[in-house]
């Protein structure tokens, strides 16, 4: 089909709403006038960088099975706990490669290692939404309470699996140590944890804009009913939905992990006071909002924990009240109906 | 009279504790439009909503064709040919009209005739093609719905309240649009209270009254007497428009 005929001047244009986005150049800009050092402002930037991507990883599928199906899933830091446990596994199977001095045996162990922990989370999340979450659709107190009670019984058989000791996810060799330019030291698995995030963020952007199933998610997360009444079956969708945002929390704690190089039952429950912030801040359903707001958390837990560390850890929800005040709806709300 | 493409009847819906159809019985000519009038809270809105699925009916039998839709979800109804305009209209406000069209068009890409004759009834939607829906206008959201419905061909159009708080000038676009459907041979069934509209476009008219079917009959024959729409209605569709 071609499209209609062109348009006059007068159009009124989509706009994009750049505000929130600026936020975060205005905090990275305001952050150098008190950092002082441009070194140590980089490092710090690409260090809050890749905290927001890696947190945007976790969090982008959270967002959706929100916005789309109305789910509390307070067990979605068991998808990034089993993804972390996994890689952990098959980083031990793939421990010579693991631990070579070269970069394509280290992809050879890390490929193997992040694709299992996608695979295994999504197949728990699939196994979650047709066990635990199916029968309480649209009962937000019982989603609240069963999913808390999932996430405590699969956290007691993370220990049965793989003992209650800390375990060790050490980096290869090659994502090690930094690049240095100048004084400026650059880490790389932060830098390659930028990547992996940049790139699942542009492909969720892709899939949700130039796609039909894209479309339908846009549209099922506005009006579920309406969708349904043009002859789709939004609870596949839901299913779909549930099982990537899963695989996606999955591939966040295995990287996650990896940027902490120690696994805990708790990795999962830490991260998900930050992934609700995140959710909470970028407006829930909103793919665009969970981007920005992660790099804000991401940018602001990194700047604030160098320029006054003793209010570090409430320079997040400080963060949220503020973003709350400003935009209730946080910064792109979905309209829903 | 048409034979009927839809049936209803002894429909019984409940929502919650109340109960809202209390044994309806409807017949929806083929290839006409029929008009479902009724006070507020007669249950016209809970008619469309039981046809179409999105409320479940606790006794009775929708017959479509051959198919019994109370035994099917919403999704297999839409895909007999069936088509929904609800009264909130529906549409996605986050997608552009041409996205709020794509997802319509179930069978496939968008059909540039078929586009062509919406667009010639709705100019506007070709304006603002590229538009978030939700920046539309009241009346240019309805003309989105509607248009939504009709993107393809239809068995069976079910419309609720399409000129709900539209301005004159759009409420005669609408009319002129339904009647260029009606040529088409599509059934359609619509809830209406603006009497111009309803008197335009009905066939048939069919009334209710707390739950329950109390006239059905030829549209001109109940534009004509005003003392029977006193009593269907409460008052007469002329003082009513």
């Amino acid at each position: 089909m071609s499209a209609p005929a062109a348009q006059s001047d007068a159009l009124p244009q989509s706009r994009i709403d750049f505000v929130p986005v600026l936020l975060v150049v205005a905090i990275a800009l305001g952050a150098f006038a008190l950092i002082g050092s441009p070194s140590t402002w980089v490092t710090l930037t690409v260090a809050g960088l890749a905290m927001g991507l890696l947190i945007f990883i976790m969090a982008s599928g959270l967002t959706l099975v929100f916005g789309l199906m109305d789910v509390m899933n307070f067990a979605h830091g068991l998808f990034i706990a089993i993804g972390a446990y996994v890689a952990v596994s098959v980083m031990k199977v793939f421990s010579a490669a693991a631990g070579a001095d070269s970069l394509a045996a280290n992809l050879g162990a890390i490929a193997p290692a992040l694709l299992a922990a996608i695979v295994a989370a999504g197949l728990l999340g699939l196994f979650f939404e047709r066990v635990i979450i199916r029968p309480v659709y649209g009962q937000h107190l019982k989603q609240i309470l069963i999913t808390t009670g999932g996430m405590i019984v699969a956290e007691q058989l993370i220990h049965v699996l793989w003992g209650a000791d800390q375990l060790t996810l050490l980096r290869p060799p090659t994502l090690r140590g930094s690049f240095l330019i100048g004084d400026i030291a650059l880490e790389k698995f932060r830098l390659a944890s930028v990547v992996i995030g940049l790139a699942t963020f542009v492909g969720l952007v892709l899939l949700l804009n130039r796609t039909k199933i894209g479309l339908l998610i846009r549209a099922g997360v506005e009006n579920k009913e309406m969708v349904e009444a043009m002859g789709y079956r939004i609870r596949r969708l839901f299913v779909a939905v549930f099982v990537v945002g899963a695989a996606l929390a999955g591939l966040g704690g295995a990287l996650w992990g990896m940027y902490q190089e120690s696994v805990t039952v708790l990795i999962g429950a830490q991260m998900m006071v930050l992934i609700f912030i995140v959710i909470i801040i970028g407006g829930l359903g909103s793919v665009g909002g969970c981007f920005v707001g992660a790099l804000l958390v991401g940018l602001v837990a990194n700047y604030v924990g160098y320029l006054s560390p003793k209010i570090a850890l409430g320079s997040n929800i400080l963060l949220m009240v503020v973003i709350l005040l400003w935009r209730p709806q946080g910064l792109y709300p979905m309209s829903k109906q | 009279m048409a034979e009927a493409l839809l049936t209803l009847a002894g429909v019984n819906t409940h929502i919650g504790h109340y109960h809202i159809l209390q044994g309806v019985d409807l017949a929806v000519p083929r290839g006409e439009l029929t008009m479902l009038l009724g006070r507020n809270g007669a249950g016209k809105t809970t008619t469309l909503r039981t046809i179409m699925g999105l409320w479940r009916a606790s006794a009775g039998e929708i017959r479509f064709e051959s198919v019994d839709l109370a035994k099917r979800d919403t999704p297999a109804i839409a895909d007999l040919g069936i088509a929904y305009v609800p009264e909130s209209m529906g549409i996605f406000a986050g997608l552009t009209v041409q996205e709020n069209l794509t997802l319509a068009a179930r069978k496939g890409p968008l059909d540039a005739a078929r586009l062509e004759w919406i667009f010639r009834f709705f100019p506007a939607l070709k304006k603002f093609w590229f538009l978030p829906a939700g920046l539309l206008s009241g009346g240019q959201k309805q003309m989105l719905s509607i248009s939504r419905a009709i993107v393809e061909p239809r068995k069976l159009v079910l419309v609720d309240e399409p000129t709900k708080g539209l301005a004159p000038s759009i409420i005669n676009n609408l009319i002129e649009a339904f009647s260029e459907l009606k040529k088409t041979d599509t059934t359609i069934l619509m809830v209406e209270q603006n009497f111009h509209a309803a008197r335009s476009l009905g066939d048939s008219v069919v009334v209710m009254d707390s739950g329950r079917i109390v006239h059905s009959g030829r549209m001109a024959d109940l534009a004509a007497d005003e003392a029977l729409q006193t009593r269907l209605l409460g008052l007469s569709l002329e003082v009513h428009q």
